[in-house]
């Protein structure tokens, strides 16, 4: 043990073993940054699980609850409290989108309200909810409103004083997009607003709390309908979960992005330092050491690196995991609690198994040199193909990055993407080095450098195919993070035109159309196209009952299980086009879908579909197909049928319209003379949304870092691989009479090939993905980026040609008598 | 001696005794055998056929691990090129082999060889901040350091010039005589091979004298 440490020391002094440690305390520290923080939300998720809920179990459904229900609740003897959530316009001084909540004084049952007087105030747990005739706001909204407490505020029809400012409001607290800031008030005032009309999205919601077997018998007791479902601890506030969720896998991908990267570079620096310890060992073999002295010595040395590197990379995770919280502060609105040692232990698991699977390979071969090689150094060489040994390695690496992403098509995805990557840009770099390097090829080059350059390229094309191929991985790495990265952002930000319109009015009532139109023409804004919106869901579809139960995607079983937004109109607007089928007829009894949810729902052109619209249904033929821009942030409608088969159906109407800045005032004139509208400000929800999205960029660029370093370890270890080599081979050619022009000139123009080559098979990689996430996640159409395909080659050229000056420069400053002794 | 498919006989018919004390040198031209003699003596490598003992120990019915040690306990090595560790410092060079042999007073003994060997002010030298005499130096002490009961030197001056050559012949016969090693001697120098008591000449594998 002790020599073991001695020798650890001394290969560490001689500065063997520093990519290979760097490599490992990336790895490490990517993984455990991203783990500790996933342990923060876990437990704060289950820590908060109660007061998340306001209750301990909460149902939600978008029609009003029978009787009946509460009638079960009743008998189970559970404590209840009612609830109904829906976005309206509040107005005071000035206008603002609300966010509704109307709530029995008991609520909520767990956890507690918080309100203060005046906002900044100190504030107190709230005994009960909003007396009738009064509301609640939220901060924002006091000052949104210019409404403090004690001033009045104009709901739909109704007029309610300001009573409290909401500090806490438990379900709220990991709020994920608060887009409409809170207004709470008594449930019984409802109805005096007279907000709930046709078209008016609305939840309903049942809180229920008591003991565990008195919920865990009410909720199997329970038959659900469409349009209902129950929230409880486990299924807890879906949203936020999967929101949170996404992020974390996201910011779990990249980990494992820089976990394998640095597996490359573990591999390659061990490689080299079994290459550099052969004589060595040969020497101790000669000098009486025993293969199992050697194999212990080695292994321990390697150990207590790994161990040591290990543990670096946690500490290192765990400030990362600091850095991402504070990233995402204000998105999770949470005080997190610290997080556990277990995201340490998955740390040093994965270092170890990096350690195991890609060092031990090449180590074993050092414990096999023969001793013989002290005289005859040819024996003992190291093997290229040891694929073999990695393949265990390799293995156990994908089981436990496939454990970690936790899903199980996910993890195999992006390790098997990644072998497919390695083998392509090795076969294709051994395929292009051998046709490069063809004697016929080689003819034709006048420039004898070049020609001695490219004839070395050949000798070594195995190697320089290795090379290559980890050479273009770091590179796509580190173009993918750079370039494409940029290009996707910019691309999201393009995506919004600047005529767009930028408001949208919903909840408009038939008889209301008219006087709208004339309030526009009124104040000089252009009437904007006003759509009918009538609320069905899909019953059927060729005949056979539709359910959530028939998919497995969530989005899909959503979409199902909730009511779709209907329209109807004669001619196709201008930000539609068909792709499949034809335009109906106006009389024809036929449907046209949105193309991603056609294929999301398995719906083919010619399938008959049954719809339920308030108690009635009809059956249509789907006879197009319709490709959408979502980001004209005009009015879209998934399903649009001819005026003939829902016109007679109840209808709103809905509307997208441009208000040029300063034009403010109509919004608040707009809400008092139609107080049942609502305005929704788009580009102040894009805003918000968009603070979120950038907040998550944020944390995940940060653990891009840790790819991104991982990715230049790769490049190094893979250009330090063949220095030896070639330092040997240009002390030859010096010994041969070459001029040092000609020697750097050969060594320039080997590696000129190799970082073209390797430049554009990053390039083709990087902008390959690049489309792969632009149309697959985000759903953007990337334009391909010429700055990419310059910098990327360049990128290639200039790395290769920065090694080729600074090897040269070594090789040069060397004698070439002391280089070869060296290497006798 | 087997070489991939084709057998490749490249030692025959040797017949070669080394008393205890005794300074052999080997000398043949190129290719003769001398370099495989010594793999042989050394139980670097093995022969096809025939045996060869050490201390009264048959190499062939030992397997490499035991060779080793038994190598580690009596046999010492000097090579033409050095063969030190370009990771270690002159005094960890020559620690080595005692530390394989888990002796617990390394440190003392490498220093005191190393200063027999006129290195004292070289201790923590790594191998390229030495010249090539004085690595070979660093390599004669390492080999001493066991106090090895045969020494096998191939071409010790082979990669020194004239001035450094003849100063480690220098000390290798007179470390020699101290320490009462064997000494086997691989040399192309026939005035090297002279000062040895016998000298056996190899030609085409065999031994001609």
């Amino acid at each position: 043990m002790k020599q073991a440490l001695r020798m650890l020391a001394r290969d560490w002094r001689a500065g063997e073993l520093r990519v290979l440690a760097g490599a490992l305390v990336i790895a490490v520290a990517a993984i455990t940054s991203v783990a500790f923080f996933a342990d923060r939300i876990a437990q704060g998720l289950a820590r908060d699980a109660h007061q998340l809920l306001g209750a301990d179990l909460v149902m939600v459904a978008d029609k009003p609850w029978p009787g009946e229900t509460a009638a079960l609740l009743e008998r189970a003897g559970v404590q209840r409290a009612e609830g109904i959530n829906f976005i309206s316009m509040a107005s005071a001084k000035e206008s603002q989108l609300a966010g509704v909540k109307a709530v029995t004084e008991n609520y909520p049952l767990r956890g507690r309200l918080r309100i203060a007087p005046a906002p900044g105030a100190p504030d107190a747990p709230a005994e009960r909810g909003p007396a009738p005739g009064t509301v609640w706001l939220e901060e924002r909204l006091v000052s949104a409103l210019d409404a403090p407490v004690g001033a009045r505020v104009k709901l739909g029809r109704a007029e309610f004083q300001v009573a409290a400012v909401i500090t806490l409001e438990p379900e709220r607290s990991t709020s994920f997009f608060n887009i409409a800031p809170r207004l709470m008030m008594h449930i019984a005032d409802v109805p005096a607003t007279g907000l709930i009309q046709t078209g008016s999205r609305v939840s309903y919601y049942l809180y229920a709390a008591g003991t565990a077997p008195q919920i865990k018998a009410l909720q199997s007791s329970i038959r659900l309908e469409r349009g209902q479902r129950i929230d409880t601890l486990e299924t807890g506030r879906p949203e936020v979960r999967s929101a949170i969720e996404r992020a974390e896998r996201f910011l779990g991908l990249t980990a494992l992005l820089a976990a394998i990267l640095a597996g490359v570079a573990v591999a390659l620096g061990a490689r080299r330092f079994v290459e550099r310890h052969l004589d060595g060992c040969a020497v101790m073999r000669c000098l009486g050491a025993t293969q199992a002295q050697l194999l212990r010595l080695y292994g321990l040395e390697f150990l207590v690196l790994g161990l040591a590197a290990c543990a670096a990379g946690c500490a290192i995770g765990y400030v990362a995991q600091e850095v991402i919280a504070a990233a995402v502060a204000e998105v999770i609105r949470a005080e997190l609690p610290a997080p556990r040692l277990l995201p340490a232990v998955q740390g040093f698991l994965v270092g170890l198994v990096l350690l195991l699977g890609f060092a031990l390979p090449p180590l074993v071969q050092l414990k096999n040199v023969p001793a013989v090689r002290v005289i005859r150094r040819e024996s003992g060489a190291t093997k290229t193909g040891t694929l073999a040994a990695y393949a265990a390695g390799f293995g156990s690496l994908c089981a436990l990055l496939v454990w970690q992403a936790g899903d199980l098509k996910l993890g195999f995805t992006v390790v098997g993407g990644f072998a497919a990557a390695v083998l392509v840009f090795f076969l294709v770099a051994w395929v292009l080095l051998k046709l490069l390097t063809h004697q016929r090829c080689i003819a034709l080059v006048r420039n004898k450098m070049l020609r001695y350059g490219l004839a070395n390229l050949r000798r070594h094309a195995r190697g320089n195919a290795v090379q290559i191929a980890s050479l273009a991985l770091g590179l796509t790495a580190v173009l993918l993070l750079t370039f494409t990265r940029n290009d996707l952002v910019e691309a999201w930000r393009r995506s919004a035109p600047p005529d767009a319109p930028n408001r949208f009015l919903i909840g408009v009532q038939p008889e209301q159309l008219e006087p709208l139109q004339a309030f526009f023409a009124a104040h000089k804004v252009p009437v904007p196209d006003l759509y009918p919106m009538v609320r069905g869901r899909v019953v059927a579809r060729n005949g056979t009952p539709v359910s959530e139960a028939d998919y497995t995607e969530e989005r899909a079983k959503r979409l199902v299980e909730r009511e779709f937004n209907m329209s109807y109109m004669k001619d196709l607007p201008g930000h539609n086009t068909v792709v499949a089928g034809r335009w109906f007829d106006p009389g024809a009894r036929e449907i046209s879908v949105e193309q991603g949810i056609a294929e999301r729902l398995g719906w083919k052109l010619g399938d008959e579909l049954t719809w339920q619209v308030g108690s009635e249904r009809f059956t249509v033929r789907i006879s197009s197909l319709r490709k959408l821009r979502w980001d004209s942030m005009k009015v879209n409608f998934f399903v649009v049928t001819p005026p003939a088969v829902m016109e007679g159906f109840p209808a709103s109407f809905i509307s997208a319209f441009r208000l040029e800045q300063g034009s403010e005032p109509i919004i608040s004139e707009l809400a008092t003379r139609f107080p049942n509208m609502t305005v929704i400000d788009a580009a102040a929800a894009v805003r918000q949304a968009q603070g979120v999205i950038d907040q998550l960029i944020n944390a995940v660029q940060f653990v891009f870092l840790f790819a991104l370093v991982a990715g230049l370890l790769v490049l190094y270890s893979a250009l330090v691989a063949t220095e030896d080599e070639r330092r040997r081979e240009a002390a030859v050619m010096r010994v041969y009479g070459a001029s040092r022009a000609q020697v750097t000139g050969t060594q320039r123009a080997e590696f000129l090939a190799m970082g073209v080559i390797a430049g554009i098979l990053a390039t083709i990689g990087a902008a390959v993905i690049g489309q792969v996430l632009a149309r697959r996640v985000f759903e953007l159409d990337l334009p391909p980026s010429l700055a990419l395909w310059i910098a990327g080659p360049l990128a290639g050229i200039a790395l290769l040609s920065l090694n080729a000056w600074l090897s040269s420069r070594k090789v040069l400053r060397a004698s070439p008598a002391i280089t070869l002794r060296e290497s006798v | 001696m087997k070489s991939g498919t084709n057998d490749l006989v490249i030692l025959r018919e040797i017949d070669l005794e080394v008393t205890h004390g005794e300074a052999v040198a080997v000398v043949g031209a190129s290719g003769s055998g001398k370099s495989t003699l010594l793999a042989l003596l050394a139980g670097l490598d093995t022969a096809t056929s025939g045996a060869v003992e050490l201390d009264g120990q048959d190499f062939l019915s030992l397997d490499e691990d035991r060779r080793a040690e038994l190598r580690g306990r009596t046999v010492g090595f000097v090579f033409q090129s050095f063969q030190l560790l370009p990771s270690l410092t002159a005094l960890e060079n020559v620690m080595l082999p005692l530390e394989l042999g888990n002796d617990s007073a390394a440190e003392t003994r490498a220093k005191s060889i190393l200063t027999r060997v006129g290195l004292a002010e070289r201790l923590q030298h790594y191998p390229k901040h030495l010249s090539g005499g004085e690595q070979q130096r660093v390599a004669l002490a390492r080999a001493f350091a066991v106090q090895p009961k045969l020494l096998l030197a191939d071409e010790p001056t082979g990669s020194l010039d004239a001035e450094a050559g003849a100063e480690i012949i220098r000390l290798l016969f007179e470390m020699n005589r101290e320490y009462g090693t064997t000494l086997v001697l691989v040399t192309h120098d026939e005035s090297l091979a002279a000062r040895c008591g016998r000298v056996v000449r190899l030609a085409g594998g065999k031994i001609v004298r």
